[in-house]
């Protein structure tokens, strides 16, 4: 196990194997947002209260899973980075932190158009599962921002690591804030007691969709640690031999 | 879709919208990285 970690650790290992790794998470990720995105639009049955708006479903749920499920990845690399100074745990952790802004811009917007119909506001500054959406997002500008502060790349690594951590606080509290306050905000959907509370033919395709959305996101950050790694190995052999030889030049 | 339509088409047209954004934006990062690794190594090689 190890050996393992520790050959995963080297970065011209990690680089040939993201290399490999990322069309199978590319194709089927984006095979199942399509089948997802046609059976959510087109197949499932509208909701008995919300009509066809429910169908924000497909779009929304997956991205908030995925705005807080990249800070997880972003807090445990930086961690990880932190406690055992593994360059490439930080490399994760700086590909992760702009794909998680996206995605929670994404479970934002939409769930404030969706919000429109349903609630008459675009946005209710009391709802603590909004705001706190709200601090992830600040979170992952501000650990963005004092990345790109700081010239020395050890010291952004150690500085992002510690802020990525204490920001951890917030997941639980926006996975929780519907259950420990009021809000409008409907609760959990898919992990309560009792099993879903969503007809098969609406939960398939969300299960659809946050798959593929999980499989675009490993495709995407392992793209982007792959470019963090070649950044930051720049001044050696490996990377010189490489981008030359995929350039054609000898 | 009814009264709807435009809050859903709007919401999956913007997921479509952010999706290639993040596409593009990793692959134009690593080429800029590569042009950038490539004009260095060049650059030291003229100077030997």
């Amino acid at each position: 196990m190890w050996k393992f970690l520790h050959k995963l650790a080297s970065p011209p290992h990690f680089y040939g194997l993201a290399v490999r790794l990322i069309p199978w998470f590319a194709v089927p990720g984006f095979l199942l947002i399509a089948y997802g995105a046609y059976a959510g639009l087109f197949v499932a049955p509208p909701d008995y209260q919300q009509g066809d708006a429910f169908r924000i479903i497909y779009v929304h749920v997956p991205s908030a899973y995925l705005s807080v499920m990249a800070y997880m990845v972003m807090a445990v690399s930086a961690g990880i980075g932190l406690i055992w100074r593994m360059k490439l745990a930080h490399a994760v952790a700086a590909g992760a932190a702009p794909l998680g802004a996206w995605f929670t811009f994404l479970a934002l917007a939409t769930g404030s158009i969706w919000g429109r119909p349903m609630w008459g506001t675009w946005w209710e500054w009391g709802d603590p599962r909004l705001t706190s959406e709200l601090v992830l997002l600040f979170l992952y500008f501000g650990y963005m921002a004092l990345r790109g502060a700081i010239d020395d790349t050890a010291k952004a690594d150690r500085a992002s690591a510690v802020l990525a951590l204490v920001g951890a606080v917030n997941v639980p509290i926006i996975h929780f804030s519907v259950e420990w306050w009021s809000s409008l905000h409907q609760g959990p959907t898919l992990f309560k007691e009792g099993g879903p509370a969503i007809d098969n033919a609406m939960l398939y395709p969300l299960l659809a969709m946050i798959l593929g959305f999980t499989f675009v996101f490993g495709g995407l950050l392992l793209r982007r640690v792959r470019t963090e790694v070649l950044y930051r190995e720049r001044r050696t052999r490996w990377v010189r031999e490489l981008v030359f030889s995929a350039a054609g030049i000898k | 879709m009814g009264a709807y339509g435009a809050y859903v088409w709007t919401c999956f047209a913007l997921t479509a919208l952010v999706l290639v954004i993040c596409e593009w934006r990793a692959s134009s990062r690593h080429r800029q990285i590569c042009r950038e690794i490539e004009v260095r190594v060049k650059a030291l090689g003229e100077k030997q």
